[in-house]
């Protein structure tokens, strides 16, 4: 085997693996005073796993068909690498507290190893590295969420997301175990031969589902998500609704059109079902959430049921709109979760709905940004927000889910509802005792310009859009 | 020689003891213990395939000793994570994790 080949093709994984090496060896060797500069280290090599990940390189295999790799999967890649960062930046001002200091070092490398994890998870052409690579991201992943040990909230939602993951892999495992039963291989590719929708298979496509239904936080499949968001700390909390569920979405799109495009009549049914229910019930229950952690975890289950409508045509457009849509979701959520976490952390903790009233006359600044942000998550034009939800829309149009679109539609008014309920709390209700002025540190404020940027221009700069559209040719 | 779907039979029935222990245990290590059982299930059908059906080859060998090594460390953190809940609330029942609820 000719070992040069393997850099360029899976240079995202190894980058990525020496920076854990590196950030491990630095944790080891930096005493006390070095470690203060243990983010500044960690998101500077971040920002060369961006830049490395997003270098163009041509399609190939690797190992047999075990490790893939397209144009396609470098740009999700980048993109996963791009929310790590900003949660990075995010979680300094968190991390420097004397309570979590001297663990700052296992957050960077937790944090990493589940984005290794999913790296893996989207190259894979083989169930095995497949699994793999979606157990390196949901354990680490559960000891994220317990991370604050010494708070009950965090201990009982670790509890309960490393449960439900361990019986949703469990599930995902039987199913499985089927396929390799029924057709006698575990190969993306050979599978798509051999697959013919027979009771059995369908069965086990249904387990299979689950599994990954679970990580992207789809109706059924949703119970853990609440819980797990408000008991996680505020910079997890961010990465699990963005980047993890955003890996799972990518992931579910290419196994279901390349894996099961024999089985494309069951699939659709049982995604066009889930979408309808992640989105409908997601925003009932989004209206009555006092705590913003939570209220964004509803929030995020409904715009997963939105991403859904980018797989459910299974056409190229569906790819570049759920890109698109993904990337859209990252800004504009981390936009989010970054003006909650320096909320919190400048203001003791504050994170309700009440807190917020009068947010605008103390600090006007990190008000506009979450207004806007919130109205690109809610799709009012010429934010960005707006145009990713049109792709996806036309996407799921065009391939004669009509009646689904109509439903997402009605409940994007209703989305629109709850969101404005924040922009109303901030700008118009008068409290008593509003959040004091603060600055937040610079960290933060490159994190939230980022952010911003995403959101304004992301939509209107067309050639971010066309991009990743030359892409997703021929999936 | 015993037929393949005895197996089976003995692999579904641990599946569908586990989950509905999972469901209806109300012991964060009751729960675990259940959720291993479907996971010792998967692993049983895949080997019971690979023995029946591909004996010519060795995927689902492979694939069960991954799937034996992940578990396991799935296991230890779950129950570092228990232990922890242990040490802040003296109790391990899933009565008393209601602090978060709708």
């Amino acid at each position: 085997m000719d070992y040069t080949s393997i850099f360029p093709l899976m240079r995202a994984e190894l980058t990525l693996t020496a920076i854990l090496v590196l950030l491990f060896l630095y944790d080891l060797i930096a005493g006390e005073r070095g470690r203060r500069w243990f983010s500044a280290v960690a998101c500077g090599l971040l920002v060369v796993q961006v830049i490395v990940t997003l270098v163009p390189a041509p399609a190939g295999e690797l190992f047999g068909g075990m490790f893939r790799y397209t144009p396609m999967d470098g740009v999700v890649k980048g993109v996963l690498a791009v929310g790590a960062l900003v949660v990075c930046l995010q979680s300094d001002t968190w991390l420097r507290r004397d309570d979590t200091r001297h663990k700052q070092g296992e957050f960077y490398i937790l944090t990493l190893s589940t984005l290794l994890g999913m790296y893996f998870m989207i190259g894979a052409g083989h169930f095995l590295m497949f699994f793999i690579g979606l157990e390196l991201a949901s354990v680490p992943m559960a000891c994220l969420v317990a991370f604050d040990k010494y708070r009950r909230y965090s201990a009982e939602a670790g509890a309960k997301y490393i449960l439900c993951a361990l019986f949703s892999s469990g599930l995902m495992l039987f199913g499985i175990s089927f396929f390799y039963g029924t057709t006698g291989t575990l190969y993306f590719d050979d599978l798509a031969a051999r697959l013919t929708g027979s009771p059995l298979e369908i069965m086990s496509l249904v387990f299979f589902f689950s599994g990954l239904g679970f990580k992207i936080s789809l109706v059924p499949f949703h119970l853990w998500t609440a819980d797990a968001y408000q008991g996680a700390p505020t910079a997890v909390t961010s990465y699990l609704s963005v980047v993890s569920k955003a890996a799972a979405a990518f992931v579910l799109f290419t196994t279901l059109v390349k894996v099961f495009a024999p089985m494309v009549e069951q699939w659709q049914t049982l995604l066009w079902i889930v979408t309808v229910l992640s989105i409908t019930v997601a925003n009932l229950f989004a209206i009555r959430q006092k705590d913003l952690k939570r209220f964004m975890a509803f929030s995020s289950i409904s715009q997963a049921g939105y991403i859904m409508l980018a797989v459910i045509g299974g056409t190229p457009l569906g790819m570049t709109s759920l890109v698109f849509y993904v990337l859209v979701y990252l800004a504009a959520n981390l936009a989010v979760f970054g003006v909650l976490a320096t909320v919190e952390q400048h203001a003791d903790g504050r994170i309700s709905l009440g807190d917020y009233n009068g947010f605008y006359r103390t600090n006007p600044r990190l008000a506009v940004m979450m207004m806007l942000a919130l109205f690109s998550l809610a799709g009012i034009p010429p934010f960005a927000g707006f145009f990713s939800k049109f792709f996806v829309f036309t996407a799921a149009f065009q391939a004669g889910f009509r009646v689904l679109v109509f439903i997402a539609l009605l409940n994007t008014v209703i989305s629109l509802y709850y969101y404005l309920l924040i922009v109303k709390a901030m700008f118009i209700t008068p409290s008593d005792a509003p959040i004091a002025p603060f600055r937040s540190d610079n960290y933060t404020r490159v994190s939230l310009a980022l952010c911003l940027a995403g959101v304004l221009l992301l939509g209107v700069v067309s050639a971010v859009y066309d991009g990743i559209n030359a892409l997703s040719f021929g999936l | 020689m015993i037929k393949m779907e005895y197996y089976l039979v003995v692999s579904t029935i641990l599946m569908f003891v586990g989950i509905y222990g999972f469901v209806t245990r109300r012991n964060l290590l009751a729960m675990l213990i259940s959720v291993e059982l479907i996971l010792n299930s998967v692993d049983i059908n895949f080997v019971v395939f690979n023995r029946f059906l591909f004996p010519g080859q060795l995927e689902g060998f492979f694939f069960t000793l991954f799937a034996i090594g992940v578990s396991a460390a799935e296991t230890a953190v779950a129950i570092a994570i228990i232990i922890n809940i242990y040490r802040n609330i003296r109790n391990i029942e899933v009565k008393n994790l209601r602090e978060m609820k709708w």
